[in-house]
């Protein structure tokens, strides 16, 4: 193959098409509340790991929900577990399941 | 002598004020442009919030409908005069009614979807809006919604027509966020095999039980909700359609194929409005609805003395609301009566 | 695709495209890059339409590139464009047509500009007269030369010789057509069918027999976007867009690609043999790649004109199979031979794309 001093960019679109569905099935089994978030962003802001570092909850869920999950299991070993998010949902989403399910998702299916 | 109101717009606000004023005594005449009384609730299925049958809603108001009361059907308004505080109104038919006080109820018109070229409505096979959506569950409430293939994903868009600079339309129609929510789950009941995607910019379940009934449509019936306006509509070979939004909650730019595409259609100042507005002495909004004399204290009222409105015709409104609207217009009207006879 | 839904958008956008009379200005790379296309415009409307079309030597760059670029200061480019409408007002003229998308996008911009503020027009016109001495007249007309085709595509198709159907089987030929970005997008109601469904090229396909497929990613940018290539760095950027829209087309196995921009036909056709040789990809049927034509040279192949005299061999991706498809006589040995039938030498084939005349 040839170089000519450039690379094809690869595409940043998400193509929910092409993506897994495996992650958002598994979630919405282990953890239903998943669905009913409806991103105000309250877990991240009160998160003790968003305050050091890039962790975004509220991110994660979303883009597990894409089936987006190429980043995210070096994402969700920030988290610390300490419930803060929790104790701040207003809908009563079961975040610390949820963040132990994408743990799990992620690494049993090696995403 | 008895007193006479003309209502202009045969919809559940003309209707149900129709009936009002013909309980207080008064003698009323509707006027309608099309055959039959009802207006937009005759093409709709079920409403929000609690999925009453819009049948029901036209039965109540048909029963309601004094013998008192006379209707022109299939004709329209030619010219309205006010002569010592009395309007006359001549129909295209050429009969001339006469009234001493005139209440507009001419509702809204749905936004023509084509407008919005890139959304490919009327040119792509499977682009339809949320009032065809609704005639279809009104006539069919199985499954079998999109013939010859399986659907296995339907794009439900909101704001279309509304909140967009580029159709003209910068308000918000309000209603469609709920339409939505109610169709959404709707066709989760239809069809339960079916992934739903409802793509909003803000959610505005503005009225009582709607923040509910959203809350049951992403907890039992599993509706997705992705925040992103719609930039484009393509449709692939088998006439599945590929939607483009930014995910805007990721920050990512997202495409998604989808079987059927259903455009949340937004309201507007019905067609013939802005005429009879200006015959009548009505002002207009910019938005192209009419002006109430004061929005807070006098809803129903105009500059004109003897001028209402009711209904749409200032704005989009439920139909539980333009029920309400309709019987203070028709007391505000009685009011007015009262005055004038001192 | 509900036809009758196209055509309704159609109709709403028309524009009046001149009848006879044009002052041409040509564009800065076309000549490099598709040598024959503007020759051959010229000779169309001369020798088989029989129209005035005039052309001035002093005419210069319209800035566009530079604008674009960031490098030239949209004041200066409002008084170059008001020397052209100044050469063109001497000369006689006041239907003013542009071989190249980016002037005539730009040229509706500073009309645009002009109309809403007359004060900025008042005072380009002070620069041009102290800086040159010259005056000038807005013209009455300005069209894109591709709606000068456009408008006399019936005449053309009754004039021509060969038509966009496989002479084998009789049936329509594929095509998907490519709109440069700054014909339409920027002022939809100056393109013949606006932005989202441009009819300018559509319009001459199906004249011409063919048949146009409206593939998911149309719309896309072909990925010039000026700074993207000219900076070798983001050169990764726009090979992509253009890969997005090969990926898009694929399906739909189109015969050819019909462009009206300068770029455009340069990047979907050099792009096919830098993707083919960067990742072995290609996108035709057996190492073929998709021909790209600029609306002159199609309209010279329909006109029955040799495609050697159309610069069809300095494409990257060799448009043989489509000539075969269209029954289209050419002699393979005369290929890379130049004007006076000297030898230009034969260029190294590439690694994937299929290559003509094949070697024995």
């Amino acid at each position: 193959m040839k170089d000519f001093g450039y690379t094809i960019n690869p595409d940043r679109q998400i193509n929910y098409d092409q993506n897994s569905k495996e992650p958002v099935y598994w979630l919405e089994t282990m953890e239903p509340s998943v669905n009913i978030c409806i991103s105000c962003g309250g877990c991240t802001a009160t998160c003790s790991a968003r305050q050091f570092t890039d962790f975004n909850i509220r991110k994660v869920h979303t883009l597990m929900m894409r089936g987006e999950t190429h980043s995210l299991k070096k994402e969700i070993k920030k988290c610390m577990l300490c419930g803060k998010c929790q104790t701040v949902c207003p809908r009563g989403v079961n975040l610390r399941n949820l963040i132990l399910s994408i743990h799990k998702i992620l690494e049993f299916n090696n995403l | 002598m008895k007193q006479s109101v003309i209502i202009i717009g045969g919809g559940i606000a003309g209707m149900e004020a129709a009936a009002s004023l013909a309980r207080m005594g008064i003698e009323v005449t509707i006027v309608e442009k099309e055959n039959a009384l009802g207006g937009h609730l005759l093409q709709w299925d079920r409403l929000f919030p609690d999925r009453k049958r819009s049948d029901e809603v036209l039965e109540y108001l048909k029963k309601e409908m004094d013998s008192s009361i006379s209707v022109e059907t299939g004709c329209s308004v030619k010219e309205i005069s006010r002569e010592n505080g009395n309007f006359r109104i001549i129909l295209d038919n050429e009969k001339i009614l006469n009234g001493n006080a005139l209440l507009l109820a001419t509702g809204y018109d749905l936004f023509n979807a084509r407008k919005k070229e890139e959304y490919g409505y009327g040119i792509y096979e499977n682009v339809i809006t949320s009032a065809e959506l609704e005639g279809f569950l009104r006539k069919n409430p199985q499954p079998g919604l999109m013939k010859g293939f399986q659907v296995k994903r339907i794009g439900i868009i909101h704001c279309v027509g509304s909140r967009d600079e580029k159709v003209g339309n910068l308000y918000c129609s309000k209603l469609c966020c709920i339409t939505a929510v109610k169709q959404a789950i709707e066709i989760r009941e239809i069809l339960p095999d079916v992934e739903v995607f409802c793509f909003y910019m803000d959610l505005r379940m503005f009225d009582r039980h709607f923040e509910e009934m959203y809350y049951e449509a992403q907890k039992k019936w599993g509706v997705h909700f992705i925040r992103g306006r719609l930039s484009e509509a393509d449709e692939n070979p088998d006439h599945t359609l590929i939607l483009k939004v930014e995910d805007t909650l990721t920050g990512l730019p997202l495409k998604m194929t989808v079987d059927a595409l259903i455009l949340m259609v937004g309201m507007t100042p019905s067609a013939g409005t802005k005429k009879l507005a200006d015959m009548a002495g009505a002002l207009s909004g910019e938005d192209g609805f009419l002006m109430p004399s004061d929005e807070h204290l006098q809803p129903n009222e105009t500059t004109v003395p003897g001028l209402f409105l009711t209904g749409a015709v200032k704005g989009p409104v439920s139909v539980g609301n333009t029920l309400a609207d309709a019987r203070a217009a028709a007391l505000k009207i009685y009011e007015y009566f009262s005055r004038m006879a001192g | 695709m509900k036809i009758e839904g196209k055509k309704r958008i159609w109709q709403d956008y028309q524009k009046e495209i001149a009848d006879d009379s044009y002052f041409y200005v040509r564009s800065c790379v076309r000549q490099n890059f598709f040598p024959a296309s503007e020759k051959i415009f010229l000779k169309i409307l001369k020798e088989e339409l029989f129209k005035d079309i005039y052309e001035n030597a002093s005419h210069t760059t319209c800035s566009g590139i530079g604008y674009h670029s960031d490098v030239v200061p949209f004041e200066t480019t409002m008084t170059i464009i008001a020397r052209q409408f100044a050469l063109m007002t001497e000369a006689g003229y006041e239907n003013f047509v542009s071989s190249c998308i980016t002037s005539f996008g730009l040229y509706s911009e500073v009309l645009e500009t002009w109309n809403h503020f007359p004060e900025v027009e008042d005072r380009i016109r002070e620069h041009l007269l102290k800086a040159t001495g010259r005056q000038f007249n807005k013209p009455k007309n300005l069209a894109h030369a591709s709606d000068v085709i456009y408008k006399f595509r019936k005449e053309i198709g009754e004039r021509g010789k060969f038509r966009l159907i496989n002479c084998k089987s009789g049936k329509p030929l594929k095509g998907v057509e490519h709109i440069g970005c700054h014909y339409s997008k920027m002022f939809p109601s100056k393109g013949i069918g606006g932005a989202e469904y441009p009819y300018v090229l559509v319009g001459m396909i199906e004249e011409w027999g063919g048949e146009v497929i409206d593939y998911p990613e149309r719309r896309h940018c072909c990925g010039f976007g000026f700074r993207q290539y000219l900076v070798k760095a983001n050169r990764g950027y726009s090979i992509a867009c253009s890969k997005k829209k090969f990926e898009s087309m694929e399906p739909y196995h189109p015969d050819f690609i019909l462009t009206n921009c300068p770029g455009c036909p340069m990047f979907l056709d050099r792009w096919q043999y830098a993707i083919s040789e960067m990742e072995g990809k290609t996108y035709g049927p057996d190492g073929q790649g998709i021909p790209v034509l600029t609306y002159e040279e199609l309209a010279g192949l329909i006109l029955g004109y040799n495609p050697w005299d159309l610069g069809l061999q300095v494409h990257q991706v060799p448009v043989e199979p489509l000539l075969d498809k269209m029954g289209i006589p050419y002699n393979p040995e005369t290929k890379f031979l130049g004007k006076n039938g000297e030898d230009l030498g034969r260029p190294e084939a590439p690694s994937f794309l299929h290559f003509y005349p094949e070697t024995k």
